[in-house]
């Protein structure tokens, strides 16, 4: 057997009993994060990695989809109606957003999402009647599936843990797909893919409403997470986050947003109470990973992994061949 | 009623006319050779026939179907294929990936986001099928960065082929072969059975007028010459303008 499959359940054991191993609230929440902050990240890796088309505006359509949630939820309806109204809002955002910025590929593409996504962060800050500008709105309470309440860190992590699972899924599905294959050919050869005739803009575009979708599955756990949103969500900054960790971790690759959400969001949640300057050392790391593995943690580890194997290999070889006269 | 017919094509780059009122007129089954010397706008041709350019004035029909507005992703849906002079494959995938891709182009399966590729049965024995027309079946499984310059023209006959096209437009089949390439390539095309039009530009006179039952000269955008083989060849503005003694 081959030692992935072996890895793989491992890794989903460890994940499905962590409230019993690692102790303390602290902890568990952390895990939360790292979890849906790598379902924001498989979102932007369908953009980033697969359509080869790198937005910085993804944090505007996190926040809609957060936004949409508190506004929603803060007027009186009941969280499932929020849910879906939020979900609906941030896939309607990103309509918007592909229809506008699929006129480029490129440096103009990502021109245009960060555009759209200073304007979004901009009412979110200014427009104060609805967002109630830089104080946030609160989200007060957390859903109660079948009168189970997601209060617990516990709780709240395993059902995020269950989205997180189906995400991961739905995205290792969607690159094997006929659609799939189809975006990364749009990503290598679009000219040749449309003289082969498929329709490059609305495989782009479906490609864009997968990453919506799942980045706003990531904006509502967040939501429910923090109980709170404001304008800080959609600086920048979250965006250009969220694709470091695409691009640490490996971005084209299933598991790379994963293990660079994990870095990130370790970093910058538990490192940092023992590191003060723990920025700096985020961004050593992020040197040190474009010098070391250009193309991401997950396949430049597999790269040097391979490479020790051959080298063990070949020292072995050479002794041999110099023990025989 | 022709294969391809194109009237009054016209194209121009700023003040410079790189298609100048073509006409041309193939018939089915055909074996078209065009022939010109560099910047003669054969290229160019090719991109306005598929669509790549939309031209200023003209018109283009496929089987008598007009053609001209129909958007270039359509026209391999029309039984149209072409390749291309600088390879554009996927490097990174299979030569059978690559064909696949060809086919999935024109199936509905290429919208399904829920199924796995190559679970797709169909998909891959037609293009194992594709890759047998071109001798390449016993290297499918092969990435495409470990075949040879001549293994990659192939495939990318096989890609053509493998859409099952009425028309095939061949951009320079030949280009930087080997003398063995070569008449690897000569074997896939003369194997290819007269319900495919084919339309070729080729430098290399010895393999293309073997090929060629009709022949085009274009020079400067403009048709200068057109007629059977030893008419053209034979024709004194020919010698001139492209053989040159």
């Amino acid at each position: 057997m081959s030692p992935r499959p072996i890895a793989l359940a491992v890794v989903f054991v460890a994940l499905a009993t962590l409230p019993f191993w690692l102790t303390g609230d602290y902890y568990i929440n952390v895990a939360s994060q790292i979890l849906f902050y790598a379902i924001f990240a498989l979102g932007l890796n369908i953009l980033a990695g697969y359509a080869g088309l790198v937005s910085l505006g993804h944090a505007a359509l996190f926040g809609i989809t957060a936004y949409a949630l508190a506004y929603t939820a803060q007027a009186g309806f009941g969280h499932p109606i929020a849910i879906l109204a939020a979900l609906v809002a941030g896939l309607i955002a990103m309509a918007v957003f592909a229809v506008l910025s699929l006129r480029a590929t490129g440096i103009g593409f990502i021109m245009i999402t960060l555009a759209l996504g200073e304007i979004v962060w901009g009412l979110a800050y200014r427009w104060i009647s609805v967002t109630n500008g830089d104080n946030g709105i609160n989200v007060h309470t957390r859903p109660m599936p079948f009168g189970f309440s997601l209060e617990p860190p516990a709780a709240f992590y395993y059902t995020t843990l269950i989205v997180f699972v189906i995400s991961v899924a739905a995205v290792t599905m969607f690159v094997r797909s006929p659609l799939g294959v189809a975006l990364m050919g749009t990503r290598d050869q679009p000219r040749r893919m449309n003289a082969l005739g498929f329709h490059v803009w609305a495989i782009r575009f479906w490609a864009c409403m997968l990453s919506g979708l799942l980045t706003a599955v990531s904006g509502v756990l967040f939501v429910y997470y923090t109980q709170f949103i404001s304008p800080q969500t959609l600086e920048l900054t979250s965006s250009a986050e969220v694709l470091l960790m695409v691009i640490s971790g490996g971005a084209g690759t299933l598991l790379g947003p994963i293990v660079g959400s994990a870095l990130v969001v370790i970093v910058k949640s538990v490192v940092s109470g023992y590191i003060e300057r723990w920025n700096m050392l985020l961004g050593a790391i992020f040197v040190a990973i474009v010098i070391l593995m250009p193309e991401g943690i997950v396949p430049g580890s597999a790269r040097l992994w391979r490479l020790a194997w051959r080298k063990i290999g070949t020292s072995d070889k050479t002794v041999t061949a110099e023990g025989e006269p | 009623m022709s294969a391809l017919t194109i009237a009054g094509l016209c194209k121009a780059f700023g003040g410079l006319h790189v298609t100048n009122e073509v006409n041309l007129n193939i018939e089915p089954g055909e074996r078209r050779l065009i022939i010109g010397p560099n910047g003669a706008g054969k290229t160019t041709l090719f991109n306005l026939i598929t669509g790549e350019i939309m031209p200023d004035k003209g018109t283009i029909n496929l089987f008598g179907r007009d053609i001209t507005k129909v958007p270039s992703r359509r026209r391999p849906h029309l039984g149209m294929a072409r390749t291309y002079q600088i390879i554009t494959l996927f490097p990174h995938d299979t030569i059978i990936h690559n064909v696949a891709l060809a086919l999935l182009g024109l199936s509905p399966a290429r919208w399904n986001p829920l199924t796995e590729l190559r679970r797709q049965g169909h998909l891959i024995e037609h293009g194992r099928a594709a890759l047998e027309r071109v001798g390449l079946a016993q290297i499918a499984e092969r990435q495409l960065a470990q075949t040879s310059y001549g293994e990659r023209r192939r495939v990318e006959i096989a890609m053509a082929l493998a859409q099952n096209p009425k028309v095939l437009l061949l951009d320079e089949p030949f280009a930087g072969l080997s003398i063995d390439e070569r008449r690897d390539v000569h074997q896939c095309l003369m194997a290819i059975p007269r319900d495919v039009t084919i339309v070729m530009i080729e430098h290399n006179m010895d393999v293309a007028l073997d090929f060629a039952e009709r022949i085009t000269l274009l020079h400067f955008g403009e048709v200068i010459v057109e007629g059977t083989r030893a008419e053209v060849v034979a024709d004194p503005r020919t010698r001139e303008v492209y053989l040159g003694h």
